[in-house]
């Protein structure tokens, strides 16, 4: 009992980590972009006061769908990243890192985010969630390809363990250069995922003013504000086990994360915004070609670099 | 010398301090909301981009009036323009701040005595600062939204307060100016 209750404290702990290293790395990043495009930039702690201000202001309330969505996006979300494990022996719940956990439980934040969108009336807030799960039906099923093609060849689904053995074979034997198409379908999807710009259809200010968002104000806007820097720490840390060899100590895990974040950032800022029907023909175009491609030569020719 | 002794707050002290604590992350995050009325909007993207860059003070652009806490009103209002502004105004959620720009704003400037266009702009809404100027160069742009950061910190940017306390009067200018409004319930006619 005891020991359960110091796992979930733990697990708190876990959520609380990546919420302040995602906002402060987006923060860096918003520096970064700035620079890209000849400014100063924000303060670094930037994200820190805006989630705040949203969490101070009064904010209005459409039926308590509206409330109630929100409150269980972020918590499904805290409860996602809970399982997450931070290096490859640093975690909440030892045992329970399998990849299919964080599969299945980041749909309860994400429908608590599309049933309190829906909840408001606006019909901007519809076309937004409508988008935002088409662009994760056409991002997962290239991503699943490329991880399942990992998990036949390594025949286990558990972070930790994929991060052990990726480390156990040595300098930079890594996924991502092991299967190097692979490797490219999966940052392709991250992008999706995190809804970085040509992907960012769902969001598109100037279109359907920020979509799922449009309704939101003050505080429930603040929660998702949270809930969405942590969403990204699950993903961006999911890339990091898979691909990236896992992390032998917590400063790598740092490294790796600010290298990845601030790379696709990078990438985004360069980028136009795709139209959803591109979208969705892209993925299942290049990506699945690529990943398909990937997991025959790896599964069936037995080509690992 | 300090007494160590320690003595509770009263609640007003209480609610004064988590205001201060408030508005100091209210102030160094302003998101406007750009009403784009008239010609002072051009002055807005070279605040934005890279010759004056706006987001080092922590301001940036949203999308809908929900998410923001600036209004921007860039110039003239037309009566048609204003049902929306107002409409704009009573949605964004509080506390709001409303910023006009340029001298159609104050007195109607060169549109004074047209008959399609309001001449006072904080008759209709409460205005915490206005940029004057036809136009108003970018700097005195960016001095204005200072002026509002330190309104703030001194806790005089109260038009949203003011908008509460005065709604009567408000209403009775808005309706002088518009007219009675009569609301379309789509839904359930």
């Amino acid at each position: 009992m005891v020991d359960m209750l110091l796992m979930i404290l733990a697990g708190v702990g876990v959520a609380l980590f990546g919420f302040v290293l995602q906002t402060s790395i987006a923060g860096v990043n918003r520096k970064i972009v700035g620079r890209i495009q000849k400014r100063y930039g924000p303060k670094w702690y930037q994200e820190f006061l805006d989630i705040f201000k949203l969490l101070s202001k009064r904010s209005v309330t459409h039926g308590w769908i509206f409330d109630f969505g929100v409150i269980m996006a972020l918590g499904g979300i805290i409860g996602t990243a809970m399982f997450m494990p931070i290096t490859s022996s640093l975690m909440a719940f030892p045992g329970y890192d399998n990849f299919f956990i964080f599969v299945y439980l980041i749909a309860v934040g994400m429908l608590g985010m599309a049933m309190s969108a829906s909840g408001s009336g606006n019909p901007l807030a519809s076309i937004g969630v409508m988008r935002a799960l088409t662009t994760m039906l056409a991002y997962e099923v290239p991503f699943m390809i490329v991880v399942l093609t990992i998990i036949k060849l390594t025949g286990t689904s558990s972070l930790s363990e994929l991060g052990i053995l990726q480390q156990a074979g040595g300098d930079f034997n890594w996924f991502v250069i092991a299967l190097p198409l692979g490797g490219i379908v999966a940052v392709i999807s991250l992008m999706g995922m995190l809804g970085k710009k040509p992907f960012v259809t769902y969001i598109a200010p100037a279109e359907i003013a920020s979509g799922p968002m449009v309704e939101y104000g003050g505080k429930q806007l603040g929660m998702l504000f949270i809930m969405h820097e942590i969403t990204v720490f699950i993903e961006v840390s999911l890339f990091v086990h898979l691909f990236l060899g896992g992390a032998e100590n917590i400063l790598f895990f740092i490294i790796k994360y600010f290298a990845v974040y601030t790379a696709l950032n990078i990438m985004s800022s360069v980028y136009g915004r795709l139209k959803i029907d591109q979208v969705v023909l892209f993925f299942y175009k290049w990506p699945l070609i690529l990943a398909v491609t990937q997991a025959f030569i790896a599964i069936y020719l037995g080509w690992v670099i | 010398m300090l007494s160590t002794k320690f003595s509770p707050m009263s609640k007003e002290e209480v609610d004064r301090k988590w205001w201060e604590i408030g508005d100091f992350f209210r102030r160094n995050s302003l998101w406007m909301l750009m009403y784009c009325t008239g010609c002072c909007a051009i002055e807005l993207p070279p605040a934005m981009t890279s010759a004056y860059d706006m987001e080092r003070l922590g301001m940036g652009p949203m999308a809908t009036p929900r998410q923001a806490d600036v209004l921007l009103v860039t110039g003239y209002l037309s009566l048609k323009t204003l049902r929306r502004l107002i409409y704009t105004y009573e949605q964004m959620s509080e506390p709001k701040y409303v910023v006009g720009f340029g001298s159609c704003t104050i007195n109607g400037g060169i549109y004074h005595d047209s008959h399609a266009v309001i001449n006072q702009l904080n008759k209709y809404v409460p205005v915490d600062v206005f940029v004057a100027g036809c136009m108003p160069n970018t700097e005195s742009v960016m001095n204005g939204f200072i002026d509002l950061m330190d309104l703030i910190k001194n806790k005089k940017a109260n038009g949203w307060k003011d908008y509460h306390e005065r709604n009567d009067w408000y209403k009775a200018n808005q309706k002088a100016a518009l007219g009675e409004v009569k609301i379309h319930d789509e839904f359930h006619e």
